[in-house]
C-alpha cells in the first residue's frame, strides 16, 4: 500500500532502458518517501524477468505473463494496470514517455480519475501549502516539465488525488544499478480477473520494430549539426570529426526537416534528450526546443557565424566562424596533438 | 445511416515560431504576442478524415464534423476546417471550462462526442503544441469506452465495421485493425492537410456561431435560415448536461504549483575566433583534460 510503481516496457523479453531509468529514479524517490519500489511487468514468456529488475532496487515485481498480452495493446494492459493500482493503492506510478507509455498512461489516468503529467524532466519530493485554505500537504511529487513549446517550466502537483502519475522520456533520468545482490519478491497478477473479452478487439496484423542502430543517447561525445551547416558535404565533415574523436553525430530539427540527416539523430524536445560529456553544436542557433534536449551536457562548444546565437549563451566555448573552415582545423589539430 | 467522422481540433498559440517580437526584454516569452493557429497534428487528422471520405466514396455517405473547445475566437479553426472539406462544426464554449486540465477537458469533450452519436470514428491530432501532453485523445476513448489507436500515420483500408491503420512508433511501425467506433490520434508523420478549396471558401465564408453573430453588425438570420450548415452550434456546460464539479479547477486533479519562465542564462563562456591559434589551443585543452582522445 502507498508504494511507488513503475510500468515496465518489455520488448523480446528485455526491459526497455527507459523503464530501468525510471526504476533508478523511483528507487531514490521511494527512499525519500519511505515506501517500497514496485515494478509492473506485462508481456509474454518473461519467466525470470525479475532478474533484470531487482538490481535496480525493486522490492516487488508484479508479473502477468501470457501470449495474449504481447505485443502491447492498449486495453488489456490498461485494465490490468488500473485494477492493480486500485488494489495496491499506489502513491506514485511512473511510465516511459514513449509510444507505449503515452498511449497507456492517459487511459489509466482517466480510468482512475487521477492526475497525469506528461514528459517530466525532473521529479522531486516536496511539501505544499494551499494558499486559500492554508491546508498543508507533505511529501508530494513535484512533476516538473517544460510547457508551451519549452518556453516555460511548470511544476505540477496532485494534492488531493492518488496515485500521482507522470511520464518521463528516455534518456532524461540516469540508469543506475543499486546492487546485483538486491533481492525483491515476485507476485503473479491474476490478470484474468481484470481483463474482459472486449479488451482484445484491437488486433496487431504486422509489426516491424528495429533495434535502434544509431545511439546518440548513449554517446559520450556528440557532434551535432544544424541548418547552419548548410549542405550534406559539410555534414560529412561532422561525421569525419565524430569518427576521429569517437563521437556520434546529432542534429537539430532544422537539419532533419531539411532532409540532410535522419530523424533518429535529432536532439531536442521532439527528438532525443542527451547528456554527453561534450556536445559540439555546429551551425545550431539553439532554439529552446533544441536546448531542452542538450543543455545538461557537461561541456558545450558552439560553432556559429552569429555571435548573438542563443546557443552561445549556454556554451563553454563559442567559436565564431564558419563550420566548413573550423571543423577541418579541429581535425587537423586533433591529429597533430593526440597520441 | 450516414458514416459520421468527428474530427477533434484545437486552436493553439504558435509556440514553434517564437520570434524576436514575442520575446520580452527579460528573455521570457510574451504569450499574448503569439499568433493563434490550427494545431498542426489536428490538420493531419482532418486530412485522414477527408481521405476516408474519399475511400468510401460511392459506398457510404460520409459526414465530417469538426468539434473544438475554446473561446469564441476558436470558431476560426472550424471555418478553416470547413474551407478544407469539413461539413459541419460545433464549438464547446463556457467560462466554467476555464482551468481544466486534460482529465476535465476530456470529460467535457467526451460528453459532446456522445451527444453526436451515432458516429464511426473520432479522429484527432496526437497532441497539441501548447501542452504536448497527448493525453486528451486516450482519455476521451476511455470515458466513452471505445478502442484507441494512437500515433496513426495512415489509414490502410476501411470496411463496414473495421478499419486498418498503420502506426508510427519510435523504432518502427505497427499495422493494427480495430472495430468501430474507435478513436484515432494522428502523428505528424502523416500526410499534410490539403489546402483550402475555393468553392468551399465561398460556401462557408458566412459560417458563424451565435456569439459571433451577436458581435457583428451584419444580420445573418435570413442566410442561416436558408443554409443551416452555416450555423456553428455552441454548446455550454448546460447543453452538455455536465457536472460542474468535474470541470475547470475543481475537476482537475493536477494543479500548477509554479511556473518558471525560461530565461537564457549567461554562462561564463569563452569566445574564440576561427584562427588556427584559437582552435589549436582548444583542442589541446580538451585532450589534456581527457574530454577527448
Amino acid at each position: 500500500m502507498n508504494n511507488l510503481f513503475v510500468y515496465c516496457e518489455i520488448e523480446d523479453g528485455i526491459v526497455a532502458d527507459v523503464s530501468l531509468e525510471l526504476l533508478s529514479k523511483g528507487r531514490k524517490l521511494a527512499n525519500e518517501l519511505k515506501c517500497k519500489l514496485e515494478a509492473i511487468a506485462i508481456a509474454n514468456n518473461i519467466k525470470g524477468i525479475e532478474k533484470q529488475l531487482f538490481p535496480f532496487g525493486v522490492d516487488v515485481v508484479h508479473i502477468a505473463d501470457d501470449a495474449a498480452l504481447y505485443p502491447y495493446t492498449t486495453m488489456p494492459h490498461a485494465s490490468i494496470v488500473i485494477n492493480l493500482i486500485k488494489i495496491e493503492q499506489a502513491q506514485v506510478v511512473l511510465f516511459g514517455a514513449t509510444s507505449v507509455g503515452r498511449d497507456l498512461a492517459p487511459r489509466v489516468a482517466s480510468g482512475l480519475k487521477c492526475g497525469l503529467t506528461a514528459d517530466c524532466t525532473s521529479l522531486v519530493v516536496g511539501d505544499h501549502t494551499e494558499n486559500k485554505t492554508g491546508k498543508e500537504y507533505k511529501n508530494l511529487l513535484y512533476q516538473i516539465r517544460p510547457a508551451f513549446g519549452g518556453n516555460i517550466i511548470a511544476t505540477i502537483i496532485n494534492p488531493e488525488t492518488r496515485p500521482q502519475m507522470a511520464t518521463v522520456r528516455e534518456g532524461v533520468m540516469k540508469k543506475e544499478k543499486i546492487s546485483s545482490e538486491y533481492k525483491g519478491e515476485v507476485k503473479i497478477i491474476d490478470f484474468k480477473k481484470y481483463v474482459k473479452d472486449e479488451d482484445f478487439v484491437v488486433k496487431i496484423i504486422e509489426r516491424h520494430i528495429e533495434q535502434q542502430k544509431i545511439n546518440i543517447k548513449g554517446a559520450q561525445i556528440i557532434v551535432a549539426g544544424g541548418y547552419g551547416v548548410g549542405t550534406k558535404e559539410n555534414f560529412n565533415l561532422l561525421f569525419e570529426l565524430a569518427d576521429l574523436i569517437g563521437a556520434e553525430v546529432g542534429a537539430s530539427r532544422a537539419a532533419v526537416d531539411a532532409g540532410i540527416v535522419e530523424h533518429s539523430r535529432q536532439v531536442g524536445q521532439t527528438g532525443v534528450t542527451v547528456r554527453p560529456k561534450l556536445y559540439i553544436a555546429c551551425g545550431i542557433s539553439g532554439a529552446v526546443q533544441h536546448r531542452a534536449g542538450m543543455d545538461q551536457s557537461v561541456q558545450i562548444i558552439s560553432i556559429n557565424t552569429d555571435v548573438n546565437a542563443p546557443i552561445n549563451k549556454i556554451a563553454d566555448y563559442a567559436i565564431i566562424g564558419d563550420v566548413s573552415t573550423i571543423i577541418p582545423k579541429m581535425i587537423k589539430y586533433y591529429k597533430e596533438n593526440s597520441k | 445511416m450516414s458514416f459520421r467522422i468527428i474530427v477533434l481540433a484545437k486552436q493553439v498559440p504558435d509556440t514553434r515560431n517564437v520570434g524576436k517580437d514575442a520575446m520580452k526584454a527579460d528573455g521570457t516569452v510574451n504569450r499574448a504576442a503569439l499568433p493563434a493557429i490550427f494545431n498542426p497534428e489536428d490538420l493531419n487528422a482532418l486530412e485522414q478524415a477527408l481521405r476516408i471520405k474519399e475511400m468510401l466514396n460511392g459506398k457510404e455517405e460520409v459526414e465530417i464534423i469538426i468539434l473544438t473547445m475554446g473561446p469564441t475566437r476558436a470558431a476560426e479553426i472550424i471555418r478553416e476546417a470547413m474551407y478544407r472539406g469539413a461539413d459541419k462544426g460545433y464549438l464547446i464554449t463556457d467560462r466554467k471550462f476555464a482551468g481544466s486540465d486534460t482529465l476535465a477537458t476530456s470529460y467535457a469533450i467526451s460528453l459532446a462526442v456522445k451527444k453526436l452519436a451515432p458516429y464511426h470514428l473520432v479522429i484527432s491530432g496526437r497532441q497539441a503544441i501548447d501542452g504536448d501532453t497527448a493525453q486528451v485523445g486516450p482519455q476521451i476513448a476511455e470515458k466513452i469506452g471505445i478502442p484507441q489507436i494512437t500515433y496513426a500515420e495512415e489509414v490502410i483500408s476501411i470496411e463496414k465495421n473495421k478499419i486498418t491503420i498503420k502506426r508510427r512508433l519510435e523504432r518502427g511501425i505497427e499495422i493494427v485493425e480495430t472495430p468501430m467506433p474507435a478513436l484515432i490520434t494522428v502523428h505528424s508523420s502523416a500526410p499534410a492537410c490539403r489546402t483550402r478549396h475555393a468553392k468551399m471558401m465561398m460556401k462557408f465564408k458566412h459560417a458563424r456561431t451565435i456569439t459571433e453573430m451577436q458581435e457583428e453588425t451584419k444580420d445573418y438570420t435570413e442566410l442561416h435560415t436558408a443554409r443551416p450548415y452555416l450555423h456553428i452550434d455552441e454548446w455550454s456546460v448546460a447543453d452538455l448536461d455536465a457536472d460542474v464539479e468535474m470541470l475547470g479547477l475543481s475537476g482537475s486533479p493536477t494543479k500548477v504549483k509554479k511556473i518558471d519562465n525560461v530565461v537564457l542564462q549567461q554562462k561564463e563562456s569563452k569566445v574564440l575566433t576561427s584562427n588556427d591559434k584559437d582552435i589549436e589551443m582548444l583542442i589541446k585543452e580538451l585532450i589534456s583534460s581527457h574530454v577527448i582522445g
